[in-house]
């Protein structure tokens, strides 16, 4: 994102601020925080040149344990904030940490047009499928039925999947990882940086205060080869403990084969970035017959809105000339009273 | 055929009548025209030497059908060789370019007025859509005025019938034709408008010079056929020297903007969403990326004022525009720029409300709104421009103010403001005021919340500044580091300072000056569009001799050091607004006075007469 090298080696612990980190004990956040501080030195921007924004919520405490530049904004409010400060300051490192709540919830609004847009900012959206602040109401993306706080007898509502809103937007960048999974919740962010356009991953999280359990089985280290679909670009779609199963496309659906029982590798659909109908239906697969696909569905090139902004002001410069306030007064009619 | 030129050479020239000033007012179907008739006869009395103001008045509807009572447009304007200070109270000239028209503007001609009609337009299925009983023109309904019956469709068709234009577009020059015969009424020299037309015609110079021709052949008309026995003659006004040009309220804000960014020497950035009426300002942002301005069309009301938020903290000259149901939206996120303490810049061109209430028409009923409408104690400075063209400094002086402050500044226009127009004496650069901002870029001894000692604000550090990497936020921070904080000590400093630091702004802000004497029986105290009405209200009771006084306050919070002083001086105090009365509420809360509202919601301006006869009837009362 920014051609500006950093000046000397970083380290994790320049990233991290002399505030206490406040979350509860157990809480996902904690390892994703620990990820973050520990790629940020990686990525080769000097670290004034990097902001984080968020909005309201758990997650939305981040920016205050990062040492670098920090807005907590608003509720649901961090896209937009991020858009006017990336568009205005295109040299910086823009990101946005939010929540299935403050993102999906009272920012979905926000959230889909800086995904239309494609502002070249990485927004990292925390999903443990509740809301933890405010102690335990239902979460746009909590399963139907989920007993809460605000819902004693259950939730009327029906969830949405982060991924098939980001990619219904046409979003250039859609991924998803897990909170515990080091390596890749790393690799993705990388991968997000690396990225010009608007970065969306999707970190799926634990919560053990009020929603424990909400990704039971997915990260396990006994059941997780099984409920795991790690996606790899060019690379047929492959889980299970013995790599014995696999994803394979037919009449227009995905279906699990197995891989000793006369299928084999070529029969599966190699994992296509590019691709956007495989990319939505690999983000609605059915939780309870599918493994969970982890790693980047969608990763396409398209010119960031902020570089033609950019680009139309050069342009304008070019033809018009700089601007001259003088010429801007004395516009249109005038008439001279002596 | 050579049509002759519109001067003195015709044979036997009609008398002249002079007159001091005219108030026309130009209304006709939405689609017929009329804005454009109505702003470049404007141009034409600019360019008389008249002073003017001017007010144009648009259906909310785009295209309501054509010929009905919802789809009137209006144009008006009162031009005159004194000084004009509003668009007039009641007409001396009225076109009415159908049976609409007539009926929904001729309750504002004066007695005797000059009334010119389209005949032709006063067909039955016209009147029927006008729900007009009988013809206007013919059951004597119209005898108290001057009625002129021009045959301006006919005669439009009749002076193009040479050329192949379809009948659609050429009826669509009528406009020209009545403004031709109205030029020549009051003796307005054309060519401003042909030039005018040229220019806007210029990839059709068919409909140029189609155009062209109808608007002589309505001159000659006037000058030519005795339907008029005179013209008028109106002198032109003595007006400070220099080089003048129209300008609307929402042009001058947005030129007023670019000005205050160059004067800032950063790049301007808005972030808005479309609404009436402050769309145009955004509109004409956009056309000026030549000078480092940034438009963001947001994808709702709060996305433009957070966008603006997120580019102030990049540090850029951060500006979002808007109307009463957009600054409902924004009120969470300036209440953030608050406690943050960035700049920031928020317009309210103000309509008539509550809610959708009337888009188009005007009202200045968000005072309070400003002043209060945010969650906790949380102080802004407002400024409303007086003006049209005061929209020009007010822009620069909320820019100044944000930047010196470090603090979000509401801007009060109106809808009177943004689409009214004046004669603008326009300023010389190198007498605009500059604010270079400087950010902070020393990292010894820096807190984000460190305050200057003389105006209370605190550092504004830019992203991409080695050092100073800090976090804020919409939290309660402490008093010095900017951390989140919840003692309870420490957020009651922190409510006093902000609030001290917008209260000191008194020391930057004029003191309030009275126009006529400083003490007496009456002192009639405004805010914002107001201006004008009272101006011309004041001044005619001064010269009649009594007691009156005007105050108007640019400056609403703070308000002016010396005013309360100044408030005590008067026995009465009057206080003319276009809402329930806002600006009243706030001078009897802080200054313990016993000043009175005149209360207008009717999405019009004051007229003068209004103000008049409430002066009058103040003083004449013994208490």
């Amino acid at each position: 994102m920014s051609t500006v090298a950093a000046p000397s080696k970083q380290q994790r612990k320049d990233y991290v601020t002399d505030q206490d980190v406040r979350w509860c004990p157990g809480c996902g956040d904690y390892a994703i925080l620990a990820q973050v501080q520990k790629v940020m030195p990686e990525l080769g921007v000097p670290r004034e040149n990097i902001v984080f924004i968020s909005g309201i919520g758990c997650s939305s405490r981040f920016p205050y344990y990062m040492n670098t530049y920090g807005f907590h904004s608003i509720h649901g409010r961090a896209p937009a904030i991020a858009s006017g400060l990336k568009v205005a300051r295109p040299d910086l490192s823009v990101w946005v940490v939010t929540g299935d709540g403050d993102g999906l919830s009272i920012g979905g609004n926000h959230l889909i047009h800086i995904l239309r847009r494609n502002i070249n900012v990485n927004i990292l959206l925390f999903n443990n499928r509740i809301y933890g602040l405010t102690k335990g109401q239902y979460s746009p993306t909590s399963e139907q039925g989920k007993v809460t706080k605000s819902t004693p007898i259950g939730s009327p509502d029906y969830p949405f999947n982060p991924l098939s809103v980001a990619l219904g937007t046409d979003a250039t960048f859609v991924a998803r990882t897990i909170d515990v999974e080091a390596k890749h919740l790393q690799e993705t962010i990388r991968r997000a940086h690396e990225h010009q356009g608007t970065s969306f991953i999707e970190i799926l999280q634990d919560y053990n205060l009020f929603n424990d359990g909400a990704f039971a089985g997915l990260t396990e280290k006994d059941t997780k080869a099984e409920t795991q679909l790690v996606l790899e670009q060019g690379k047929p779609r492959i889980f299970g403990k013995n790599r014995d199963k696999g994803i394979r496309m037919s009449g227009g659906k995905l279906e699990v084969v197995g891989l000793s029982g006369g299928y084999s590798e070529t029969d599966l659909v190699q994992h296509d970035e590019t691709d956007p109908h495989l990319a939505f239906l690999l983000s609605t697969l059915p939780p309870a017959a599918f493994p969970t696909p982890v790693g980047v569905l969608r990763c396409v090139e398209r010119t960031p809105y902020d570089e033609i902004v950019a680009e139309q002001m050069r342009k304008a410069v070019e033809t018009q000339g700089p601007g001259d306030l003088a010429t801007l007064l004395n516009r249109g009619d005038t008439w001279v009273v002596s | 055929m050579a049509v002759p030129p519109p001067d003195a050479s015709a044979a036997v020239r009609k008398p002249r009548e002079e007159r001091e000033s005219v108030v026309i007012r130009f209304a006709g179907d939405s689609g017929d025209g009329m804005q454009v008739a109505g702003m470049q006869f404007t141009n034409e009395s600019a360019l008389a030497g008249n002073d003017l103001s001017t007010l144009p008045d648009f259906p909310a509807e785009i295209r309501a059908p054509a010929g009905t009572l919802a789809g009137v447009s209006g144009f008006q304007l009162n031009f005159s060789s004194r000084e004009v200070f509003t668009p007039g109270d009641d007409l001396d000239v009225l076109v009415a370019m159908n049976p609409a028209a007539l009926k929904m503007n001729v309750g504002d001609l004066k007695p005797n007025g000059i009334l010119i009609v389209d005949k032709e337009q006063f067909n039955e299925q016209n009147l029927k859509k006008a729900g007009a009983a009988a013809n206007p023109l013919e059951d004597g309904s119209l005898a108290a005025y001057q009625l002129f019956c021009v045959d301006i469709t006919k005669l439009t068709a009749t002076t193009l019938r040479d050329t192949n234009l379809p009948a659609r577009t050429v009826n669509r020059c009528k406009n020209f034709f009545a403004l031709g015969v109205v030029s020549w009424l009051f003796q307005r020299p054309i060519e401003a408008t042909e030039n005018w037309i040229d220019q806007r015609f210029k990839k059709q110079p068919d409909l140029a010079a189609a155009n062209k021709r109808v608007l002589r052949a309505g001159y000659n008309f006037g000058d030519t056929t005795e339907i008029f026995a005179s013209a008028f003659e109106i002198k032109p006004a003595r007006i400070a020297p220099g080089k003048y040009r129209n300008i609307t309220g929402n042009t001058a804000l947005a030129i007023g903007f670019v000005a205050a960014a160059q004067q800032a020497g950063r790049p301007l950035f808005l972030g808005s969403y479309p609404i009436t009426p402050a769309s145009d300002i955004l509109h004409e942002l956009a056309t000026f990326k030549n000078f480092n301005v940034v438009t963001f069309q947001a994808e709702d009301e709060i996305a433009g004022v957070g966008s603006a938020l997120g580019a102030a903290f990049g540090g850029a000259i951060a500006i979002t525009t808007t109307s009463g149901p957009g600054m409902c939206l924004k009120a969470e996120t300036i209440n953030l720029a608050v406690s943050v303490e960035l700049p920031l810049v928020i317009c309210d061109i103000q309509r008539g409300g509550p809610s959708t209430g009337l888009p188009t028409k005007t009202e200045q009923a968000d005072l309070l709104m400003a002043m209060y409408g945010r969650n906790s104690d949380s102080p802004v400075p407002i400024i409303a421009p007086s003006t049209p063209a005061d929209c020009f400094f007010a822009a620069l002086d909320a820019v100044r103010l944000a930047v010196k402050y470090m603090t979000p500044v509401i801007v009060l226009s109106d809808g009177y403001l943004a689409n009214g127009a004046e004669p603008w004496l326009i300023p010389k650069v190198s007498d605009l005021p500059q604010f270079p901002v400087t950010f902070r870029t020393d990292p010894v001894g820096f807190f984000p919340y460190l305050r200057d000692e003389q105006t209370l604000s605190r550092p504004w550090v830019v992203p991409g500044t080695p050092n100073l990497e800090h976090r804020i936020g919409g939290l309660e921070k402490e008093y010095l580091s900017g951390n989140v904080s919840y003692v309870p000590s420490n957020h009651e400093q922190m409510v006093r300072v902000r609030a001290r630091k917008i209260a000191g702004m008194v020391a930057d802000i004029p003191p309030a000056e009275v126009q006529g004497p400083t003490s007496g029986d009456l002192l009639v105290v405004g805010w914002g569009s107001t201006y004008g009405a009272i101006a011309a209200a004041v001044k005619q009771a001064q010269e009649e001799g009594k007691s009156v006084s005007q105050l108007h306050l640019r400056y609403l919070n703070p308000l002016p050091a010396n005013l309360g002083e100044v408030l005590k001086r008067f026995k009465k105090i009057l206080v003319p607004e276009m809402n329930m009365g806002q600006l009243v509420r706030l001078l009897r809360a802080e200054y313990l006075v016993d000043a009175i509202g005149l209360n207008k919601i009717q999405g019009l301006p004051f007229k003068v007469s209004e103000i008049t006869n409430r002066i009058n009837r103040m003083l004449e009362a013994r208490n």
